[in-house]
């Protein structure tokens, strides 16, 4: 490998790993230091590589260089903390020796116990997803504000005050208690959905860039999968989910970076080794007796991953849109499950369900209304459609509605 | 915001259905759910299966079923949110059971801040 590809490639794989398991030695409340370790280590490669070569184990290299750096690190905090703070007693050698474990066994635990402390309660989820892309995924500050539609300044100053929190907190990187397992995985979880949306429905022209940040839901994710205190069937059914959404990638952007709908994907461009992986993971899911929300929605994603238009399909995707609904409201749910109501009952129906549902500031409203009227009414539908184009927001809504129009 | 018990009511208990009937209403049934719940006004509910029931009697008789002289069984509830009982009541009207000659809902309010602590 080049140089110039070689640095990058090494920071996307080992940034993260220098990153979680420092975290893990210093604790919580010096997680910035952890963070300005790791990218001195690959400064002072870019720095050094050019002029003295590549070393022939560039990764030992790397650790080696963090390892020394963390050193003189606690070496300077013991000594501010011995004179200013006194209290700490004596300087214990021992502490000077603190091992830093770049294995992967310990990379592993490290971050399967800084997703825990990342993922607390205590601070918001949008705060969440941004550490974990900084800290968990490697990410820098510039790919995170591209990924979340921000900027370099806000991610900055939401990173701070997040990792202020957990400091103030005392957040511990640890395994959570047995007890509060099933508690702090919902909240892992939730993040995990959400850092995976952000990538897939984001508005950010950088292709690459949301699919990493889908690979990674998907790494982190899995990560749960292999530990046996969170192999749990929610968990199985998340990766099932984010496997079978996945799978469609490819296909849902032409070669003008616009959204292809899902009636109009070419199917042979959906990927059927993640389509069989997700459904292993149901499979693993439903071996429990828990139904979750992910359980429902990687059904629902199943079923789209069947492209043939039969009624079974429909059927099934309504009714675990009805379940999914009981469990937890969303108002896109609401509008997905009146779509299906047409496909299974017809669009009279769904008319009168639909116009009950009044969700008028959602552009999706006015856009399903637009696609019942169709074929019904056709002027109606123009209308409608109209409306949706006028509180649209993002120019990918704005060029789907417009093609709806011209349509027409 | 108010919250309704529907109690669906079976006028002849011992009508037996096909399974094929009981599928169509069950579909129905979720449907009707569904589209509660996609107003977000669903709260909660159940079915009350007729497997493993009894009914129990001032002087400690237990007999099975809710059958027997109660000629009139309740097939489940559901809770709603709604403004008013109107509201509550157009709820209600979309309820497949009422596809049956004699059957009935019973729109309930849901008493406030009287359940133990």
């Amino acid at each position: 490998m080049e140089q110039q590809e070689l640095i990058p490639h090494l920071f996307r794989t080992e940034f993260r790993k220098i990153a979680a398991v420092l975290c893990k030695a210093f604790g919580v409340e010096h997680i910035g230091i952890a963070e300005d370790i790791a990218s001195e280590t690959f400064l002072s490669a870019l720095e050094t590589w050019p002029y003295k070569g590549v070393p022939a184990n560039p990764t030992a290299w790397l650790y080696k260089v963090a390892k020394n750096k963390s050193k003189n690190w606690i070496g300077r905090n013991n000594i501010f903390t011995d004179k200013i703070a006194g209290q700490i007693k004596y300087s214990s050698p021992d502490v000077q020796e603190i091992d830093i474990d770049l294995s992967d066994k310990n990379f592993n635990d490290s971050q399967l116990q800084m997703l825990f402390a990342i993922c607390h309660p205590a601070i918001s989820t949008e705060s969440q997803i941004g550490l974990s892309l900084r800290i968990l995924c490697g990410f820098g500050i510039e790919e995170i504000a591209n990924a979340l539609l921000s900027n370099k300044e806000t991610i900055n100053k939401r990173l701070s005050r997040a990792k202020e929190k957990l400091r103030v907190e005392k957040v511990k990187i640890e395994f959570p208690l047995d007890a509060e397992v099933d508690q702090r995985l919902a909240t892992v979880l939730t993040t995990l959905y959400l850092l995976f949306n952000e990538g897939y429905y984001s508005e950010s022209q950088d292709t690459v860039l949301r699919e990493d940040l889908c690979q990674e839901a998907i790494r982190l994710t899995y990560l749960l999968v292999e530990n046996e205190q969170t192999n749990q069937s929610p968990v199985n059914a998340l990766l099932s989910l984010m496997c079978f959404q996945s799978s469609r990638f490819k296909a849902r952007k032409n070669e003008n970076a616009e959204m292809v709908l899902y009636q109009d994907q070419d199917e042979s461009l959906w990927d059927q080794e993640l389509i069989s992986k997700g459904a292993y993971f149901l499979h693993q899911a439903s071996k429990g007796t828990q139904i979750s929300k992910y359980h429902l929605e990687a059904g629902i994603a199943y079923w789209h991953t069947i492209k043939d238009d039969t009624k079974e399909k429909w059927e099934n995707i309504l009714q675990l849109f009805n379940r999914l609904l009981q469990i937890e409201y969303s108002a896109i749910a609401a509008l997905n499950r009146t779509y299906v109501l047409s496909k299974v009952n017809g669009k009279a129906e769904a008319i009168v369900e639909a116009e009950k549902l009044k969700l008028v500031n959602n552009h999706f409203y006015f856009t399903l209304l637009g696609e019942l009227y169709k074929d019904i009414d056709n002027r109606q539908a123009k209308q409608y459609f109209k409306k949706a184009l006028s509180i649209a927001k993002t120019r990918t809504d704005k060029q789907t509605i417009q093609r709806k129009i011209d349509q027409l | 915001m108010e919250e309704f018990a529907l109690i669906m009511r079976h006028e002849d208990g011992h009508k037996v259905a096909s399974p094929e009937q009981i599928q169509i209403w069950m579909k129905q049934t979720m449907d009707w759910i569904g589209g509660i719940a996609a107003l977000n006004k669903f709260s909660g509910g159940t079915g009350l299966p007729f497997e493993d029931s009894r009914v129990v009697r001032s002087n400690n008789v237990v007999t099975n079923g809710p059958f027997g002289e109660i000629k009139e069984t309740i097939g489940g509830f559901i809770v709603v949110k709604a403004d008013s009982v109107d509201e509550a009541v157009e709820f209600a009207k979309g309820c497949p059971v009422l596809q049956g000659e004699g059957n009935s809902v019973e729109v309930r309010k849901i008493a406030k801040g009287t359940a133990p602590h």
